[in-house]
């Protein structure tokens, strides 16, 4: 039975930095911290007083890994602050462009952070040199599916970091249509090595389940990660423009972090592709659905593992979407929507690899951002993190220290937290803990 | 085969990470991408957080550090990173210049509301964000938010060839 408590300095193979002290007293966990540690850069305090035009290329800089969800959700909330309609071809470009987000930033954190875990490995670095080893194979299927993913980025919106060319109204430079034929061609090869990773990742065997809600963006219309209605696994059904009086933040003062829960019940939950795939799963792209059936049917499931599992399917819903959006789509040239300036508050709520986004951008009447909020993700999931943390070491701790943190950062990483987005502020009261 | 390949000599570098997004980390995944075999086999990983769990920090010859640095805690973290590395190179503009990361340096007293005024009492922050030449001595800079990438490949060329590896 392991007395003594238990520290986790720096976590590892996740985005940022973040630790965890686990305290227990006489076989029992009393106490589980789990700390978000990176430092804080204020920019939704930064970005006052600066024209609304730069705020989408200022604000994508507070991740670097999600910087497309930034960017897209700043667009939206200053849009809808300026009432401008974009045309469906800047809707349909943005969808590509997210597919594309999704497939790097999902096979980033599944191939590089987890793949060892699945494997009982430290690092992809220890993977042999083998052709015939299967975490050899997924490495390198890996590779092809991240640089698939900022390829489609760098065509369509400039880069798959800070990507310069959306902007508030549309695009400042449309895709060049030549390149299509080549991607779309690496789209359809990609597809036996993404079922492969989907395959590995249902084999996976771990477990951790918990009693919580999930929520997640729904378009009744299409699996949609940037337009919708929040929804959770409970019934609720929450406009975007209603997120903060749904939700209460909570400080967690050993945290850089504010945590949330919802403001009814003060229970917590789940943001991510699990909440997704568990409320959303009917809408998938119909090739995936009829390729993934059997993976599917573990959904809807309360096994935060299996958030692995709904990124990989993900991966294959965004490699069919783009193949869908890239055999239709014919530019025609447009130039950004404009409107007079004018004072307005604007939210824009996105689904981030990671889970739901929400920005919120007040305008003045000369184009003046004077107020900026932003609740990341993981911020969201910060409790459920810890509930989980709670229940693995309580029913584990006859395990040696070296397993009960090695299972404990496989828990963090199948989350996929990322501290640099977890570092921003909302403004509203808090709830201490 | 030269000398170095014959010992089996490989560059032993560290990744550091402190106040950004992270934006270059994302981008040296994406060089793995195309360069994981060959760099595999010309360079020690001794200390890369986003790869993997067993680091040392220690025998570095190359330190590659992100981020400003914003608080007493990073301060001496990059001090030790400096002991323990023949060579450090700044990587992308918050290491190189300190911004965006240092927005808050230009900060009035009216600007500073009690909820910012609670963390930064709460934690370590220092009074102003720095750049990493301000705090320890630099070899080389690789600006660009994110990092440039053919300049961060030619700066590994450079070392790699330095160390007689390549």
């Amino acid at each position: 039975m392991h007395s003594g408590n238990i520290t986790i300095e720096n976590i590892t193979k996740i985005e940022g930095s973040a630790g965890l002290d686990v305290t227990i007293e006489n076989g029992k966990v009393i106490d589980v911290k789990f700390k978000i540690q990176d430092s804080r850069r204020f920019f939704t305090d930064a970005v006052k007083t600066k024209p609304f035009i730069s705020a989408p290329s200022f604000l994508s800089r507070i991740c670097g890994t999600c910087s497309v969800a930034h960017l897209f959700a700043t667009i939206k909330a200053i849009e809808n602050s300026q009432e401008i309609e974009v045309t469906e071809q800047t809707k349909t470009l943005r969808r590509l462009a997210y597919d594309a987000l999704i497939i790097r930033d999902h096979a980033l954190h599944l191939y590089f952070f987890v793949l060892p875990d699945l494997l009982g490995l430290d690092s992809i670095l220890d993977i042999p040199d083998d052709h015939d080893n299967l975490g050899h194979t997924l490495l390198h299927d890996s590779f092809d599916i991240k640089q698939l993913g900022t390829d489609i980025s760098e065509v369509v919106i400039g880069a798959a970091i800070h990507a310069p060319i959306p902007t508030i109204g549309g695009f400042l430079k449309l895709p060049d249509e030549s390149k299509f034929p080549e991607l779309l061609n690496r789209l359809e090869k990609i597809r036996p090595q993404v079922l492969r990773g989907i395959k590995a990742f249902y084999d996976y065997g771990a477990s951790l389940e918990q009693d919580v809600d999930y929520v997640a963006l729904r378009n009744e219309n299409k699996f949609d990660f940037l337009e919708g209605t929040l929804i959770s696994l409970d019934g609720r059904k929450i406009p975007p423009e209603k997120f903060l009086e749904h939700f209460d933040v909570v400080v967690v003062p050993y945290s850089q972090s504010e945590g949330y829960v919802f403001s009814d019940n003060h229970g917590n939950y789940v943001l991510g592709a699990l909440a997704r795939i568990n409320l959303n799963k009917d809408q998938l792209n119909l090739k995936t659905i009829k390729d993934t059936k059997e993976f599917l049917s573990v959904f809807p499931s309360k096994n935060i593992y299996h958030n692995n599992l709904a990124q990989a399917i993900e991966i294959l819903h965004c490699v069919d979407d783009a193949i869908d959006i890239l055999k239709n789509l014919k530019i025609v040239d447009e130039k950004p929507i404009k409107k007079p300036l004018k004072a307005g508050v604007g939210i824009g709520v996105v689904e981030a690899p990671r889970g739901t986004l929400y920005h919120k951008a007040v305008i003045d009447e000369k184009g003046i951002v004077v107020d900026y909020d932003v609740i990341v993700p993981t911020s969201q999931n910060q409790i459920a993190i810890e509930n989980d943390l709670k229940k693995y070491f309580n029913e584990n701790l006859d395990k040696d220290e070296e397993k009960l943190k090695f299972d404990a950062e496989s828990i963090i990483r199948a989350y996929d937290p990322c501290m640099s987005c977890a570092t921003n502020f909302l403004k509203i009261d808090w709830i201490r803990k | 085969m030269d000398v170095a390949q014959t010992l089996n000599k490989k560059l032993a570098i560290g990744w550091f990470t402190f106040t950004c997004s992270e934006d270059s980390t994302i981008l040296f995944t994406e060089l793995l991408n195309k360069h994981f075999d060959e760099w595999k086999k010309l360079i020690d990983f001794k200390h890369v957080k986003s790869l993997k769990t067993k680091n040392e920090l220690k025998d570095l010859d190359v330190a590659f550090v992100e981020g400003a640095v914003s608080s007493k805690t990073q301060e001496e973290e990059v001090k030790k990173v400096r002991e323990n590395a023949k060579y450090v190179v700044a990587i992308g503009q918050c290491a190189c210049t300190g911004m965006p990361s240092a927005s808050r340096n230009a900060f009035e007293d009216t600007d500073i509301d009690d909820r910012i005024r609670w963390y930064l009492e709460h934690f370590d922050y220092n009074k102003k964000v720095q750049k990493l030449e301000d705090v320890i001595k630099v070899d080389d800079k690789v600006e660009g938010c994110p990092m440039n990438t053919t300049k961060f490949l030619s700066v590994m060329d450079k070392y790699l060839n330095l160390f007689n590896i390549i």
